[in-house]
């Protein structure tokens, strides 16, 4: 928002290119509702867009108090946008904590919004200040708009017979009101939105309406201040087509059901609720109509088990999880191994150890995902690296599970889940089925015989006449099944466990270059949902005449094939990633290449700029040279 | 749901005896549930291929690898979230779960305790020795105080549960107790468990010659089981003994044991057994010899026992289904869509 500066109280509106607006708030202030209602307007207006919901792991945290902030970014452009932004140009605060916190992350200059009604003298107390920032000309910096979005909002919504507490509450809507006439969204996707939400509470839903109009004349009307105006953003140019909102949770559970379609399987969920994976369960839950059984188990293993259960019965089992409890299905995870049945394990990766951050972003599971089983167990693990490549993945997921009869795991992580992006709603139609084949005939029929080009064993469910047979998570013959404590066999088993996943590589795509030229100086290699701040920055140094190219890994194990070769034409690497080094171990100990780790484990996203920032040092350039 | 018609020509013992060598201790009871199990399942006109052996880590829960029918030997204790995926995949399947009291009551006491209460249509029975055997002889939660072992020498003082209990506490709408070498009655509770629709619960006394041989001898050996089992029947008074002169007897909300022809008791005062009386089947349960006798038998059949869970969900899943199975692309362009035009030629 560069061209932001200039005053403008003129009726036609400043065409700026792109925004970062956030909202922040106590958490029972509707701010994530406030957010994904902006969002939501903003892609229907055709701009791009990408969203940073920030919430606190309390339900609601003490009202007015720093740790019961929530947040909601959204960045929005007429042109391609791949992160969330890394600073606000417009942070709308509804009280003094909301503003203490976010306050250091507002770019100098840029305009805040602020809710004067909640700056009470007990407010100011609980958020720690012992002045009235409003008022000591503390913000000098940015450009102030000052509003008793309180009042204003229990004016608006008076003729509606609300108590002061529930009339107070529609003040995220004028505030949004306000926020949409600034930057010129439209209003009827909320005010839709808010007729179902409250089609029981009719004066409810009008009086948000009223607060949402009131608040959007607000703007129309009144005087502003220099510095404040409205503004405009282009429409991004994007690729003809349908398009959509969509979140990598919402994307992952239709990805789901999208492999289970092209593998001809019914699919049977077990999941438990978990943070920040619950909402995979919830959206499954309502497409029961979709070829789904959804299972809310009594914990994460038995939620793993009865996914296991059904693939052993003939179906898909699914199960989707978080970091505790990937821990906690562990043991499940290898008798899916060893029985070698497909299963699909998301885990929805938060900040930990242990309970850790379970609202905050993290990538720490990958090890965990690639290694952390007893034995000698490998599986297959594939990850997203944007909310819409989830779906792309999960049917990727689908289809080395029943390719392979092995289990597979998806990383999505947090942010990814939470997150919104304008998505080209795909043809389902077009896409290859990949249908099972379940073994009927019983002639010649042994359990563990395998695919010659897989090593894929048969599949043959109960209920199929002359198949019965035993399995188990004892070691077993490898050919018969049966149970084997034989020493070369073992040896033999695991030799083949091992082979069969290592060529699923056969049928995943070559690595290719992301961005940039397939050798040169330096490579940053991420996974996952650094995947938009990797290309920025990226994109941002190769600007300034820099020899830098981006690789993504998606399919974390096995590798690509040739993921070494690649690595090995370039003279530097490194790997930025939200743990504290892990995809870098991987990388080092397969490849043998001198990979350094750029980690950042603050439960956030990575900035653009810390990326660039660290491109340019191990360049060895300076800011200055490199202009 | 139609049940398949029963395989023609019947079965036999036989057929469902599968060729692995069985691998218990010489002695063990498990053998005579095997043989029990193998000889009933061809009584209740059961395929193979619709049977499911589903078992946990224990001595008992290597029982599927000796039918000769579908068979899934599981992990510690998780054998009910197993079978329960199993039922919701595929609600025709006959499952039964066996499981030990170190198996389904310690390790997989959670997953029993919802197992029990989701009231799945399956069988699970449960092999009560009161030991860890194939550890090696530790004691279990069905073990009783002062139980001396590798883990507790100076004997344990960590207090039993009674499994028929645990089960009716969880919900469990059938539950019934027999003793592993008594053929006879171990087949009758265990059809009648086949026969009900949701869970039926059978606890089997069953002796570990090696680590705790004798365990239930007290009321299992001949001289001294007349005097010391009640073999419960519906409908009939609760009486026992080698001359089965002796009954139970209410007195206010406690059962006594009296002798029929002593201090004016007659068969009136005898209570007769009615297997839907959730309130006596909790006192049943946990009679101990050598007080009382030991209650064996269907303990508990609950009139009203609900749609078992993997039919009710089938049953959401049709009628959620009866217009086919729902549209994808549909269904992703639900919403707030917006149409991106190509760009006009230039």
């Amino acid at each position: 928002m560069d061209t932001f500066a200039t005053s403008a109280t003129s009726p036609s509106r400043e065409l700026i290119d792109s925004v970062v607006i956030r909202f922040v708030g106590d958490s029972g202030d509707g701010m994530q509702l406030t957010g994904s209602q902006f969002s939501e307007s903003t892609a229907l207006m055709g701009n791009d867009l990408s969203t940073l919901p920030d919430f606190p792991a309390e339900i609601r945290a003490p009202a007015g108090t720093t740790f019961g902030v929530s947040g909601f970014q959204v960045h929005f452009a007429g042109h391609d946008v791949m992160t969330p932004g890394d600073a606000p140009d417009v942070l709308v605060a509804m009280n003094p904590a909301a503003l203490k916190v976010n306050l250091r992350d507002l770019k100098a200059g840029g305009m805040l919004v602020v809710n004067t009604g909640a700056f009470t003298p007990g407010n100011l107390k609980k958020a720690g200040y012992t002045t009235n920032p409003l008022e000591d000309n503390s913000l000098g910096a940015y450009r102030l708009l000052k509003l008793d979005i309180s009042k204003l909002t229990l004016g608006a919504v008076e003729p509606f017979g609300l108590g002061t507490k529930e009339a107070l509450r529609a003040k995220n809507m004028w505030t949004l009101g306000l926020m949409m006439w600034m930057f010129g969204r439209e209003r009827e996707s909320t005010i839709e939105w808010l007729r179902q939400k409250f089609a029981k509470q009719p004066a409810v839903a009008d009086a948000n309406i009223a607060a949402l109009n009131a608040g959007h004349i607000y703007g129309e009307t009144a005087e502003l201040p220099g510095g404040i105006g409205c503004y405009q953003v282009p429409k991004a140019k994007l690729d003809p087509g349908v398009y959509r909102n969509v979140t990598g949770n919402e994307a992952a559970a239709w990805g789901l059901l999208a492999g289970g379609r092209l593998a001809g399987l019914e699919l049977v969920l077990g999941s438990y609720p978990i943070t920040p994976a619950s909402t995979i369960l919830h959206y499954l839950s309502n497409l029961r109509a979709y070829g789904i059984t959804t299972f809310q188990a009594e914990d994460e293993i038995a939620a793993i088990c009865a996914a296991i259960g059904a693939s052993y019965a003939g179906a898909l089992g699914v199960t989707t999880t978080s970091g505790p409890g990937m821990a906690l299905k562990t043991e499940a995870m290898g008798l899916a191994v060893v029985t070698e049945l497909p299963l699909i394990i998301v885990d929805v990766q938060r900040g930990g150890p242990s309970t850790g951050l379970p609202t905050k972003t993290e990538q720490s599971d990958l090890l965990q995902a690639v290694y952390g089983r007893n034995g000698d167990c490998p599986m297959a693990v594939v990850a997203a690296c944007t909310p819409s490549d989830c779906f792309a993945m999960a049917i990727e997921a689908v289809r080395i599970a029943t390719q392979y009869m092995t289990p597979v795991i998806l990383l999505t992580d947090g942010f990814l889940a939470n997150s919104a992006e304008p998505w080209k709603i795909p043809d389902f139609t077009s896409y290859t089925p990949f249908p099972v084949t379940f073994r009927k005939d019983p002639t010649g029929f042994h359990p563990f015989q395998r695919d010659p080009q897989t090593l894929a064993r048969t599949w043959a469910t109960p209920g199929t006449p002359g198949l019965e047979h035993r399995i188990g998570g004892l070691e077993k013959h490898h050919d018969s099944g049966n149970i084997s404590y034989d020493s070369d066999n073992h040896h033999k088993m695991t030799k083949v466990r091992a082979a069969k996943i290592a060529g699923i590589a056969d049928t995943i795509p070559l690595q290719t270059i992301d961005q940039g030229e397939d050798s040169g100086e330096l490579l940053v290699v991420g996974w996952g949902s650094t995947f938009g701040a990797i290309s920025q920055a990226v994109l941002g140094a190769r600007r300034s005449g820099l020899s830098v190219s981006h690789m993504h890994i998606r399919y974390m194990s096995p590798m690509p094939k040739n993921v070494g070769a690649l690595l090995k034409r370039f003279k530097k690497v490194i790997v930025p990633e939200m743990n504290n080094g892990m995809l870098v171990k991987i990388l080092r100990a397969e490849f043998l290449v001198d990979a350094q780790g750029i980690n950042k484990i603050a439960g956030q996203p990575f900035k653009i700029a810390e990326i660039e920032a660290e491109i340019r040092s191990q360049l060895h350039v300076t800011e200055a040279t490199a202009q | 749901m139609t049940p398949l018609d029963p395989p023609n020509p019947p079965l036999t013992r036989k057929d469902f005896t599968s060729d692995q060598e069985v691998r218990w201790c010489p002695g063990c009871g498990d053998y005579a549930i095997l043989a029990a199990v193998q000889r009933m399942l061809p009584e209740l006109g059961v395929r193979k291929e619709q049977t499911v052996f589903v078992s946990g880590i224990g001595c008992s829960s290597r029982f599927p690898y000796y039918m000769n029918t579908y068979g899934f030997h599981t992990i510690h204790g998780r054998a009910p979230a197993v079978a329960t995926g199993i039922k919701l995949a595929n609600p025709e399947l006959d499952v039964w779960l066996i499981t030990g009291d170190g198996d389904g009551l310690s390790i997989g006491g959670n997953h029993l305790m919802h197992a029990l209460r989701r009231n799945l249509n399956l069988q699970i029975l449960l092999f009560n020795n009161r030991i860890y055997g194939l550890t090696k002889g530790q004691y279990s939660p069905t073990s009783l105080l002062g139980k001396k072992g590798p883990s507790t020498p100076l004997g344990s003082v960590d207090n039993p549960i009674v499994p028929a209990s645990f089960a009716l506490g969880c919900g469990a709408r059938f539950v019934g107790r027999a003793v592993d070498t008594d053929a006879k009655s171990l087949i009758a509770v265990l059809k009648r468990a086949h026969d009900f629709s949701g869970t039926g619960f059978v606890e089997a006394f069953q002796n570990c010659p090696v680590f705790n041989d004798g365990a239930f001898d007290h009321f299992t050996e001949r001289d001294v089981a007349a005097e010391t089992q009640l073999h419960l029947e519906h409908g009939k008074p609760m009486r026992f003994g080698k001359t089965n002169d002796k009954g139970l007897r209410l007195r206010g909300l406690e059962l006594e044991v009296v002798t029929i022809g002593q201090d004016g008791v007659t068969e009136a005062d005898i209570v007769v057994h009615d297997e839907q009386n959730h309130t006596m089947a909790f006192m049943l349960a946990n009679l101990e010899p050598p007080a009382f006798p030991i209650a064996l038998g269907v303990l508990y059949a609950s009139p009203a026992p609900g749609l078992p869970f993997d039919r009710g969900m089938a049953e959401q899943n049709r009628q959620v289904r009866a217009r086919g199975l729902g549209d994808l692309n549909a269904l992703m362009r639900k919403g707030h869509t917006w149409t991106v035009e190509p760009e006009p030629a230039t």
